[in-house]
């Protein structure tokens, strides 16, 4: 993993289109070498090599580059720096510090690198864990870094070291490139390791062993945990065109969902998204350890007006950086938005490199990269023997809102889930905009024994129940859409009622109400249980023959619309209160309509 | 920049489409500027596409007709297209698309040359939009309220008015406190003279003309040079916002125009095309023009968006607004059926969207009212056209008495609250109070996304706005 220290290898360009540029004298290069081209030092990487030959695509803008420029080859492929000072920090596709690089050229991103990834002049109090003399093994901890007041980064054995421990360093301070061990690997020879280390973004970390995903990833979006919900280690996909709410529901997530470090690559999406997430997140609380989000979040952002090559690898940065926090022993997240917009970057590189296209011009092996993307999400038992997990959750952006398009299509091969957004509710402004008949979970079967045990006994009870009302009322709505409302049999429109109820009251959510945007477990059962008792006791008021408009008319139901706005779920006590206005008024109801009927029961 | 003056290329090896191939060069690099000399001596500005060891081809902006192969001269500039201003050079101005002066003054230069191309902005520097802006348009400050330094574009169908409707934001847009410099900036990418005469009408009567820039490619102007104009005018607008921290309105009409030439290049240099014929890279190259939009932290200055599209076919499925509308931070969708109905301005609320609504409106800045209100009339609208194909199978008649109240305030809701007069410029209040009203043609349990406190205050409230002094419209009622 040590760079080349001996001469880098040099090659000459001899033709720029783009992003892609052509050198001859390359055969000191190898296949995805990193290199630096120039004086300007522009980032590009090898992507093809031939007789004496080597294509490159570069990270940066290329305006102004001409043939003849010496390019310098890094002897090794395109690696991130993984060490303590990631988190809260926010990066582009090939890690560039961002902050940094706004103190030191401004507003403007220039091209050219020179500012390294993790800053070398920070200084951390490490604390060894292990003596001289132990055999140690990779993924193994040696020591500790606290990078944030909450966040204990374990200093591992990288997974590519071993052998025994000549040295470490004393408890006290260090900067990420200090030497903090010696390390003698079985042939002999020794190995210095520091608070970092380098590793290539597009070669997954390993682990000891993947271990089923079952314990949920909690969103806090009762949609998701109810309904189609995702777990710890899992995959799932967001598609939708534009507007119907990926970007909002991934930061939803972002804000809500109970994982440790939450990883955000905004790839070729819009710069002020970024501004957003960096304005929130230092201000709001974590509801878990109460700090606030911007500690535990990591931002990898390519905005589309960056360079296209560098969307592409902003996928993998990303997704490394979070199997490095996994190997710690943590529950990582990643979101991705836009997976679509990688996917674009491989082809107009792939066009560029003149490869025959597959379908809508992408390149053949798009469903093999999708699938090695989010096969680098699982849960894990890690080399140090820790649980560990990473969550992938990929927006797509299908052109023209179409799922039949290949990135869609392959994405659905490889993830469990699949939130399908909808245009229709999104220009209803029914958010989240999550169909419920197209979306799908492939985990509910695995957190059914989790809520059983852990939580609510009843949930996939509950779950069946009203996801049957809903597709019953689809039907009935195909036949309102022909024949009117006012056709239908009474016990029909209750079914109607109902599934207006779960609709309205329950699964429309609002990311921008303080109360509704965060919906604890706790809540999202009482909310759901209150809703389906009234349904069951509307059916029953409709045997009895009373008026549908009556029920509708009960007073308890303004309760309903205003239950998700007005209480926390803290405390089960307003919801027992709506519960018990509830079966009064329908007791009432009974009362006064029916005395007939009841006589007969 | 290099000084390389002197070193001529005499011949082209071909010409292709808006390409020329030269042959032999030496040190040119990737997007640099060149010079084409025409046999008849007057010089196109064109720029390098692609770059070998020993070709560069060319883009020429104005078109590659009448030149010859072997008698055509090349000269490369050694810098990328540049561009220099101040806002006391262009504003009050007319330049062609190149952005040199038609108006017999003289070019501008005093400011910090600047490829036009731009540079990505850091994400750190963005300082988020959050400033309403009124634009007295009931359907957009009311349902998508622009805010400055947003990039909001309008999707339009030919012959729909959407050049009426940017004239009168131009017009109207104001900040709800306070005044600060402000300039716009006019770029006109291959429309008609006439539309070009239209707003600069318009800014003249308005008594805006001082403060606008215009940059005029029409219709019968060369095609390849609609590239680089959209790029020029935004350039301009980083000068003057965040160089002179001047507040920038920049409408860009119309960028199917842009799409098109850039399809032209593409197809002439043999690529691969994604949808429609359109390069792959369309999505960033058009990111690379609406990103330049909103404001930074180093400036005080704004540059608000609002570009301009023709939907080829009425359809917004088409490429050019789909990728738009997946760029920028909304959209406002102009309808043929509502135009036919004698709506104007024709906003279709509901595929309009503005993203950046939630952060500029609500308490402190416009009413605490107007998110869930907007919500609100969003619902019942959609129901509403629910309603109206119902109706239209089975028959007003059989519909509920609920039903026919949505038939009503669907009605009400076009005819008094999305049309309104060219010159009429309500106050978000008004707006608000008049959706109040269309609200209230339900009972209040029939409105679940709005409070129950805000029905009261607001839905009962009776205020002299409600005896329709709000709209001339309104009276017809
Ligand atoms: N859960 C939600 N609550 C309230 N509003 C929402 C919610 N989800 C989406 N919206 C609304 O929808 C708008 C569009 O959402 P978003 O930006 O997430 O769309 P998108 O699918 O990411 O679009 P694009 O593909 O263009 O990026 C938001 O600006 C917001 O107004
Ligand atoms: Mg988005």
């Amino acid at each position: 993993m040590e760079p080349k220290e001996s001469r880098p290898e040099t090659a000459v360009v001899t033709a720029i289109n783009g992003p892609v540029v052509k050198v001859r004298e390359a055969s000191g290069l190898s296949m995805n070498e990193l290199v630096v081209i120039g004086d300007r030092k522009l980032l590009g990487e090898v992507v093809e090599l031939y007789q004496n030959g080597a294509t490159i695509q570069v990270y940066e803008d290329t305006t102004g580059l001409e043939p003849g420029t010496l390019v310098h080859g890094q002897g090794l492929p395109l690696f991130v720096e993984l060490g303590p000072g990631i988190i809260g920090r926010i990066f582009d596709g090939t890690q560039r510090p961002l902050s940094a690089s706004f103190q030191e050229s401004g507003a403007f991103v220039t091209p050219g690198r020179t500012v390294e990834a993790l800053d070398r002049n920070k200084t951390w109090a490490f604390s060894p864990r292990l003596e001289a003399g132990a055999n140690v093994f990779p993924g193994q901890v040696i020591g500790e870094v606290k990078e944030l007041d909450h966040i204990n980064h374990r200093i591992l054995v990288p997974p590519d070291s071993r052998g025994s421990l000549l040295w470490i360093a004393p408890e006290d301070v260090y900067t990420v490139a200090d030497r903090i061990a010696l390390i003698e690997d079985p042939q002999g020879e020794q190995h210095e390791l520091s608070l970092y280390h380098r590793w290539p973004v597009r070669r997954l970390r390993p682990c000891r062993e993947r271990i089923m995903p079952s314990e949920p990833l909690f969103t806090g979006q009762r949609v998701v945990d109810f309904f189609f919900p995702l777990a710890k280690g899992g995959t799932a996909a967001i598609p939708g065109g534009f507007g119907t709410g990926k970007t909002i529901t991934q930061q939803q997530l972002s804000k809500w969902a109970d994982a440790d470090i939450i990883v955000y690559i905004g790839c070729g999406e819009r710069g002020n998204e970024m501004a957003g997430v960096l304005g929130d997140f230092p201000r709001l609380l974590d509801p878990r350890s109460g700090r606030p989000l911007i500690e535990r979040t990591v931002l990898i952002a390519n905005t589309s007006d960056m360079p296209v090559a560098a969307r592409e690898a902003s996928i993998y940065t990303g997704i490394t950086i979070a199997e490095y926090y996994r190997d710690m022993g943590y529950h990582v997240a990643v979101m991705a938005d836009s997976t679509s917009r990688w996917a674009e970057a491989l082809r107009e590189i792939s066009g560029r490199l003149e490869e025959m296209p597959a379908e809508e011009g992408f390149p053949a092996y798009l469903a093999s990269r999708l699938a090695q993307f989010y096969e680098r999400a699982g849960a894990v038992i890690t080399l140090g023997g820790e649980r560990g997990s990473v969550s992938v959750i990929g927006a797509v952006s299908p052109p023209g809102g179409d799922f039949s398009e290949p990135v869609t299509q392959h994405t659905r091969r490889f993830v469990s889930t699949f939130w399908a957004l909808d245009k229709e509710m999104a220009s209803a402004r029914y958010f989240p905009a999550i169909n419920y008949l197209n979306s799908y979970s492939g985990y509910v079967g695995a957190l059914a024994s989790w809520w059983k045990e852990k939580a609510e006994p009843d949930w996939t009870a509950m779950r069946d129940q009203a996801l049957q009302l809903l597709k019953e009322d689809a039907r009935l709505q195909n036949i309102v859409k022909l024949i009117g409302e006012d056709a239908l049999p009474d016990d029909q429109k209750a079914t109607y009622l109902g599934a207006r109820l779960i609709k309205e009251d329950f699964l429309q959510q609002s990311a921008y109400d303080p109360i509704d945007t965060y919906s604890q477990p706790e809540k999202q059962v009482l909310m759901l249980r209150l809703i389906l008792r009234f349904i069951e006791r509307m059916r029953e008021a409709v045997r009895h023959r009373i008026p549908i408009y009556r029920i509708m008319d009960l007073p308890v139901l303004e309760e309903f619309h205003r239950m998700k706005t007005a209480f926390k779920g803290d405390d089960p006590a307003p919801f027992r209160a709506i519960e018990k206005r509830l079966e009064e008024e329908f007791e009432g109801l009974l009362r006064r309509e029916v005395q007939p009927a009841r006589k007969e029961d | 920049m290099r000084d390389r003056s002197g070193i001529e290329y005499l011949g082209v090896s071909r010409v292709q489409g808006p390409l020329v191939f030269v042959q032999g060069v030496r040190s040119v690099g990737f997007r640099e500027m060149a010079e084409v000399v025409a046999p008849d001596g007057r010089t196109r500005l064109g720029r390098v596409l692609a770059v070998s060891e020993d070709t560069a081809v060319v883009e020429v902006f104005e078109g590659t007709a009448g030149l010859s192969a072997s008698r055509s001269k090349v000269r490369f500039l050694g810098q990328p297209f540049l561009y220099a201003l101040t806002s006391e050079e262009v504003l009050g101005r007319v330049f062609d698309g190149l952005g040199r002066p038609i108006d017999g003054g003289s070019p501008p230069m005093a400011g910090e040359a600047r490829d036009v191309n731009g540079l990505p902005v850091n994400p750190v520097a963005r300082v988020y939009p959050q400033d309403f802006i009124q634009t007295g348009i009931s359907a957009i400050d009311g349902m998508n309220a622009l805010v400055r330094g947003q990039k909001l574009p309008i999707f339009s169908g030919s012959g729909l008015p959407q050049a009426q409707l940017a004239a009168q934001i131009v017009r109207q847009a104001r900040l709800l406190q306070g005044e600060e410099r402000f300039a716009i900036v006019f770029a006109a990418i291959g429309i008609k003279h006439e539309e070009a005469q239209f707003f600069r009408k318009d800014f003249e009567e308005s008594g805006s003309l001082k403060n606008v820039a215009m940059f005029l490619n029409l219709a019968d102007d060369p095609s390849i040079e609609r590239l680089i104009t959209p790029r020029i005018a935004l350039t301009t607008a980083e000068q003057l916002a965040f160089v002179e921290d001047m507040h920038v309105l920049v409408i860009l009409t119309d960028m199917t125009n842009y799409c098109e030439a850039l399809r032209e290049v593409a197809t002439s240099k043999g690529e691969v095309p994604s949808r429609k014929g359109y390069p792959g890279y369309l999505y960033s190259d058009l990111a690379s023009i609406y990103e330049r939009a909103g404001r930074i932290a180093t400036a005080k200055g704004s540059i608000t968006q609002i570009p301009i599209l023709t939907m080829p076919d009425d359809d917004i499925t088409h490429p050019i607004p789909d990728l738009t509308g997946y760029i920028t931070e909304g959209q406002i969708v102009l309808d043929r059926g509502l135009f036919q109905k004698g709506i104007t301005p024709p906003i279709n609320v509901l595929p309009s969207l503005s993203r950046l609504m939630s952060d500029g409106i609500g308490p402190g800045r416009t009413r605490e009212d107007h998110q869930n209100l907007a919500s609100q009339l969003y619902a019942l609208y959609a129901n509403a056209k629910r309603v109206e194909t119902l109706a239209s199978i089975i028959g007003e008649e059989e519909l509920t008495a609920h039903d026919r109240l949505f038939l009503r305030f669907s009605q009400q809701f076009e005819r008094r609250f999305i049309s309104q007069d060219s010159c009429e410029n309500r106050t978000v209040f008004e707006t608000l109070d008049l959706g109040w009203e269309l609200a209230m043609i339900f009972p209040a349990k029939d409105l679940s996304r709005v409070r129950p406190e805000q029905i009261s205050q607001y839905g009962l409230k009776k205020g002299p706005m409600k005896n329709g002094k709000t709209s001339p419209i309104s009276q017809q009622e």
